[in-house]
This record gives structure tokens, C-alpha cells and sequence, in this order.
């Protein structure tokens, strides 16, 4: 189908700013395949089906409108007493200076333009690859933009059970900076490997990683989008799991005037599990704020498990969005299936739409979705007053009870309890104004 | 201490009248109870103390130890020293009994200007209310009133009552769905606290809880009113005869 002419002069406008970079000749191969897939899609636009309740004029526009750097005070940062492998990025560009030597056992971690630039690497079968299968039946325009054009990112495989965490590190320090990060994770046979993300990374951020999971390999995930208000971001994980893999992954955000998580799953190997989970928490008051979960799962093998955990808070306008798929392919029988999500929505300006969806082509499975939206709970508000706990301490005892759910999603409970921490100090400082 | 005059009291969302003015007065170190036909206006009463919204004042007033309660934000009522052991004690999903407890314990603290309790202490001085009380330490760890059965849910309200030591102790049907073991060690928890600074108001159906809690003042309450006060005999009277003596007297 032709793209309209208003979407090519869009996708046009956005391109006439890019610059691909140079690589080997499968890199330039992968990137300039992108290109033609991004030109025969069009960026999106709010016409779009996929687009119909977040508007994605400033993640397509030329440039990247600005945005307000955020003062975390004296807060400590996250994972801070948590041992793992730094990788910093600054304005979307690796900084060698404030990271950690990038070998450690079990793993091989390279600067993705360096891997680019050998005719020979492991990277090749998947940069572009699953961005590519994820292309159907769903079109990810700005996905296949950052396949094309991503200036920075890590290589990483990890070969065996990798005891520290990798932690990416994402660092927002001009408030005009627009970056494009590509990540592509390689989880071999019985691996086991933990990647960390957190930060805003730039004032508009478009990170792309792509996961292959191997027979019985496992991959946690844990990540915290920094909470600069105006911030704008639009991620995609595309992920491919083999047999009796495991993959787990949970997001917080919390503010950001516009952010659009895409989750891309495939199971294809049997007995596989994919577990992803969110917690946003946003408060219009400080500026807008819009989230939108986007989970495509796909199951295409006998006996898989995949959940879907998601839950937003809302205040004073904030937005959230959700749409969420399950599919379930011919053959793939003894599936189980699970999503839910959720808002609380602690004012009547704030709004939650939810769009979750079932599609099922194998007669031996179990699925289940459920979306709701609710407000505080008087009664359980009432109680806590009661006891002497002042209203605001007892509304974010309730939100940090809502949240719950999807934290323990997280399978390091270190990990899960700073989380937690994070939450609560977070909301302590947003009631002292 | 508890001081309440004339106070009426309707609906917010409704036209209707609950309270049709309410005389009591509880003194520092006493036990009132008060019995009364169901829908004669007694949990409206202890919910009206404390701050319950959806409930308005339409005249009279009712103050703790001569402030206004009223006025008062209902975390504010219960720093001031005023405690509701609810009928329907309320189960909060993912907030555990302990972090409410800290919580609360804390919150009053600040706000009567004193310093929080330390986490060693809280701890010994948890473990030893809740063993009178026989809660174990895995209700301890569970969310809030959840999975408990219904004697453990008003175990827990005098557990709370026991860390928070109130001054003024409303206790709204406490009694009704406890084992007579269970009753013992809540009238235990209750009679440890009693003492010349503190008074409870203990709502009631039946004598068996007073046999234990010794009251000094017994009140009937009809149709949104007191209509009658006495000794502990009046509980007797009502556990023999029913309300329809009483009421007939006073119609
Ligand atoms: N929120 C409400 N909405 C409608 N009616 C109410 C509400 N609250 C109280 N009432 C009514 O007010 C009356 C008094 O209720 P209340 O619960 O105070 O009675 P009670 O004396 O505690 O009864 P019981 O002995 O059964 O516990 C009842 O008729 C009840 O239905
Ligand atoms: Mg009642």
C-alpha cells in the first residue's frame, strides 16, 4: 500500500536530520534494510490505529523539543548498593570515562559500533532482525528508524551466569539532545543475565534492544525511566525465547511528559516463559504527563507461560495508555496466558484507556485478561486516617500497595526492595512539594 | 473527657436523619457501654467521633478533653487521643500489619510533637502486645486485616488500641464474632489498659462481654437517642427482657 504523501513528507522531514553511520557490509546491510522498511511503513501519525491514544507528533517531528534537566538532590542514585557492571551513557553517547571496564566473567560486552565494524560477529543474526519480525502483523516505524539510524549501544552476550547485573546508565545533561541507542543481547544455551537501565537518557530518547534468549537461558530485566518532567521517549524490546527460557522484565516511570514502551515477545521454543511488567506513576501537575504501554506477546510453542502485570497511578490530567496482545499461533497448545492492567486514578481529570486483546488459533489453552480502573479506596482511607496516619502519607500508602503487584514481578528482591525504596522516597519528597 | 450535647446528625447524600440529638458524657478512668436495637444509630455514633466522611453535623457538639472534634481532620482526632475499634475492621491489600502499625504509631507521635519510635523498639514492644494478645507473628507479616478470620480481625483492633494507648477507647461491637477464649483476651487487653486517665465507650449486644469489662455506666440507645442511663443492671435487664420493657417505658 502507498504511504500518503503528508506521511512521507513527514518521515522525509525527520530523515533529512539523520545520518547513518558507517559500519561493516551486513551492518550497512541491516541499517539500509531498516531504511527501506521505515520509507515503505511511513513514521506514525495520529490517524494511526496503533497510535490512536498517544500522540506521536514530537517523537516523529525534525527536531527534539526541549526539555528541563531534573535535580535529583541528594538522593542517592538507584542500584547504588547494588554490585553490577556500569555502562554510562551521556546524552545517548557511550562515556568510557564513567564506566566500568566492560569485561567481566561469563560475558562479552562491546560498544556497538565496534561490533558494526567487524565483518564477523555474533550481532549480525540478530541487529534489525527481531526489530524486523516485530514489524508484523503490527507496523514499528520508529523502531525500524532506530535500527537505521542508532548512533550508540552495547553488544552483549553473555555465555554463562553472569553474577553482576549489567547496569546502563543513562544520563541527561543537554536539555535539547536527541538520541537514538541500539542494543542488541545475546543469552546463549543455560546463560543467565541481568541487564539494569535507568535514567532519562536525553530530552528525546528512542532505545531500541533486541534480546535472544536460548534453550533453558535466562534474562532479567529491570528498568527506571528517569524522572525528568519533560522528557520524551519512545522504546521498543523485541524478544525472541527458546525452549524453557525464562524472560522477566519490569519498568518504572515515573514522570516524563510522553513515553511509549513497546514490548515485542516471542515464544518459540517450548515450555518458554516471558514475564513483563510496569508501574508508571504520573502527576500532571508538574508538567504533563502521558504513558503508554504497548505489549505484543506471541505464542508459537507448545506449553509457554507469559503474564502481563501493568499498573499506572494517575493524578491532576495525567494520562495512561495500555494495549496489550496476546497471540496465540496454530500448535501452540498448553498456553497459559495472563494480563492485567490497571489504574488508580486519584483525581476525575486523570484518564486511563486500556485496550486488551486475545487472539487464539489453538484449542488447548488457558488465557485470561482483566482491565480496570478505579479510584482510592475510601474505606481503606478512612481506617488509616483513623489510626493517625494524615491523608497524603495514607493515600501513597495505598498507591505503593496498588504498585505492588507488578514489583514483584521482580525476581532479585534486592532489586525489588530498592524499587520500593525509590517509591517511597520518591513520593515523601513529592508530599513535602 | 468524651463530652457529647444535642448532637444530630444526618446523611450528607440523603435526607435522612440518624442522630436525633445525643446527650453522653464519659469521665477520665470510667467504662461506659452502650447497648440499643441494630439501626438505632450506635455505630453512626462512633463513626461521627471519629471522622467518618459522609455524615452531617446538623447541630450539637462533641469534644475530647474540651477540644472541638468537629473541627478536626479525622488523622487529627485520633493524635488527640480518640480510638475506634471498628465493627467491620477494614482489610488493606499489600500494606503490611507491621508498616501500618510503624506508620500510625509514628504519625500520632509527630503530630503530638514527639520522636519517632526506633525500629528496635517498635519491634520488642510489638511482639510482646501482640503475645498477650496470642498474634502470632505471621499475622504480623500479612496485609492488613486480610485472610483473617473474623476473631483475629478484632484481636487486631486491641492490638492497635494496645500500641496507639489511647485516651478515649471506642470499642463498636467488639465482642460479636469472637470464641469465648478469644472474648477473654480482648477483655484482658481491654481491662490492661484501664486506668484513671483513660476511658473506653464499649457498644455492645450482649452482657457476656461486660461480665469481663466491668462497666460503671450502662446506656440505651433508641432510635438516635439515649433514652435510658444506668448501672450495670440495666445491661442484665436487656439480656433477660429484650429492648420492648425499656422502650415501652420511655415511649
Ligand atoms: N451510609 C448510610 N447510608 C444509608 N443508611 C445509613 C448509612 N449509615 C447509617 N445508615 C442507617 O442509619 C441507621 C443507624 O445505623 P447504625 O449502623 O449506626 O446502627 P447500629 O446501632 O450500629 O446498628 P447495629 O446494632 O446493627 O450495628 C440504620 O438505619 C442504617 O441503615
Ligand atoms: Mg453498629
Amino acid at each position: 500500500m502507498a504511504v500518503a504523501q503528508a506521511k512521507q513528507d513527514l518521515t522525509e522531514a525527520r530523515l533529512a536530520g539523520l545520518e547513518m553511520p558507517a559500519g561493516a557490509g551486513w551492518a550497512t546491510e541491516a541499517r539500509q534494510g531498516a531504511l527501506a522498511r521505515l520509507r515503505a511503513m511511513g513514521l506514525p501519525g495520529r490517524r494511526d490505529e496503533y497510535w490512536r491514544y498517544t500522540d506521536p507528533t514530537s517523537l516523529t517531528a525534525a527536531a527534539a523539543p526541549r526539555a528541563a534537566l531534573f535535580d535529583p538532590g541528594d538522593e542517592p542514585p538507584l542500584y547504588d548498593g547494588i554490585d553490577r557492571l556500569k555502562i554510562v551513557f551521556v546524552d545517548g553517547v557511550f562515556d568510557p570515562a564513567q564506566s566500568d571496564d566492560l569485561s567481566a566473567e561469563g560475558l562479552e560486552v562491546e560498544r556497538l559500533s565496534d561490533a558494526m565494524a567487524k565483518d564477523i560477529h555474533w550481532a549480525r543474526d540478530l541487529y534489525g532482525v527481531l526489530e524486523a519480525r516485530g514489524q508484523v502483523p503490527v507496523a514499528r516505524p520508529l523502531a525500524a528508524l532506530n535500527t537505521a539510524f542508532a548512533t550508540d549501544g552495547v553488544a552483549i552476550r553473555a555465555t554463562g551466569k553472569v553474577s553482576r547485573p549489567v547496569s546502563l546508565i543513562y544520563l541527561h545533561r543537554a536539555e535539547t539532545s536527541d538520541a537514538i541507542l541500539h542494543h542488541v543481547v545475546r543469552v546463549e544455551e543455560g546463560a543467565d543475565l541481568t541487564i539494569l537501565e535507568n535514567g532519562p537518557a536525553a530530552a528525546r530518547f528512542n532505545k531500541c534492544m533486541e534480546i535472544s534468549v536460548a534453550d533453558r537461558g535466562a534474562f532479567h530485566h529491570v528498568r527506571a525511566q528517569g524522572r525528568d518532567h519533560e522528557r520524551r521517549a519512545v522504546t521498543h524490546m523485541f524478544a525472541r525465547l527458546g525452549a524453557e527460557s525464562l524472560y522477566k522484565s519490569f519498568t518504572l516511570t515515573a514522570n516524563g511528559v510522553l513515553t511509549r514502551n513497546e514490548h515485542v515477545v516471542e515464544l518459540t521454543g517450548d515450555d518458554a516463559v516471558a514475564h513483563v511488567a510496569g508501574a508508571a506513576m504520573g502527576d500532571g501537575k508538574r508538567g504533563a504527563f502521558h504513558h503508554d504501554d504497548t505489549v505484543f506477546v506471541t505464542h508459537d510453542a507448545v506449553n509457554c507461560e507469559s503474564r502481563q502485570v501493568f499498573k499506572k497511578v494517575l493524578r491532576n490530567g495525567a494520562q495512561g495508555v495500555f494495549q496489550g496482545k496476546i497471540l496465540v499461533k496454530p500448535g501452540a497448545q498448553k498456553t497459559d496466558g495472563y494480563q492485567i492492567s490497571q489504574a488508580l486514578l486519584l483525581d476525575e481529570d486523570s484518564s486511563f484507556q486500556a485496550k486488551p486483546e486475545l487472539e487464539i488459533y489453538a484449542d488447548d489453552v488457558s488465557c485470561s485478561h482483566g482491565s480496570t480502573t478505579g479510584a482510592i479506596d475510601e474505606t481503606a482511607l478512612f481506617y488509616l486516617r483513623a489510626r493517625g496516619v494524615p491523608k497524603d502519607v495514607a493515600t501513597d500508602l495505598l498507591v505503593l500497595a496498588f504498585i505492588d503487584e507488578a514489583i514483584q514481578e521482580i525476581e532479585d528482591t534486592r532489586l525489588a526492595d530498592d524499587i520500593r525504596l525509590r517509591l517511597q522516597q520518591w513520593l515523601e519528597r513529592r508530599r513535602q512539594g | 473527657m468524651l463530652s457529647i450535647k444535642n448532637l444530630h446528625v444526618k446523611l450528607e447524600e440523603e435526607d435522612k436523619q440518624i442522630l436525633k440529638g445525643v446527650d453522653l458524657e464519659v469521665e477520665a478512668g470510667r467504662v461506659h457501654a452502650i447497648m440499643g436495637p441494630n439501626g438505632s444509630g450506635k455505630s453512626t455514633l462512633s463513626y461521627v467521633l471519629s471522622g467518618r466522611d459522609g455524615y452531617e453535623v446538623t447541630d450539637g457538639t462533641a469534644t475530647l478533653e474540651g477540644a472541638d472534634l468537629l473541627e478536626m481532620e479525622a488523622e487529627e482526632r485520633a493524635a488527640a487521643g480518640l480510638f475506634l475499634a471498628f465493627q467491620y475492621p477494614v482489610e488493606i491489600p499489600g500494606v503490611g500489619n507491621m508498616t501500618f502499625l510503624r506508620t500510625a504509631l509514628n504519625a500520632q507521635r509527630k503530630a503530638r510533637g514527639e520522636d519517632e519510635i526506633s525500629a528496635g523498639d517498635f519491634l520488642k514492644l510489638v511482639r510482646e502486645k501482640a503475645k498477650a494478645l496470642k498474634i502470632d507473628a505471621d499475622m504480623l507479616k500479612r496485609p492488613v486485616n486480610v485472610g483473617f478470620s473474623g476473631g483475629e480481625k478484632k484481636r487486631n483492633e486491641i492490638l492497635q488500641m494496645a500500641m496507639l494507648e489511647p485516651k478515649m477507647c471506642i470499642l463498636d461491637e467488639t465482642d460479636s464474632g469472637l470464641d469465648v477464649d478469644a472474648m477473654k483476651l480482648v477483655a484482658d487487653g481491654v481491662n490492661a489498659l484501664r486506668d484513671a486517665g483513660r476511658a473506653f465507650l464499649v457498644i455492645t449486644h450482649y452482657q457476656r462481654l461486660l461480665d469481663h469489662i466491668q462497666p460503671d455506666v450502662v446506656h440505651i440507645m433508641a432510635d438516635g437517642r439515649i433514652v435510658k442511663t444506668g448501672g450495670p443492671e440495666l445491661a442484665l435487664e436487656v439480656e433477660q427482657n429484650g429492648y420492648a420493657d425499656i422502650l415501652g417505658e420511655t415511649a
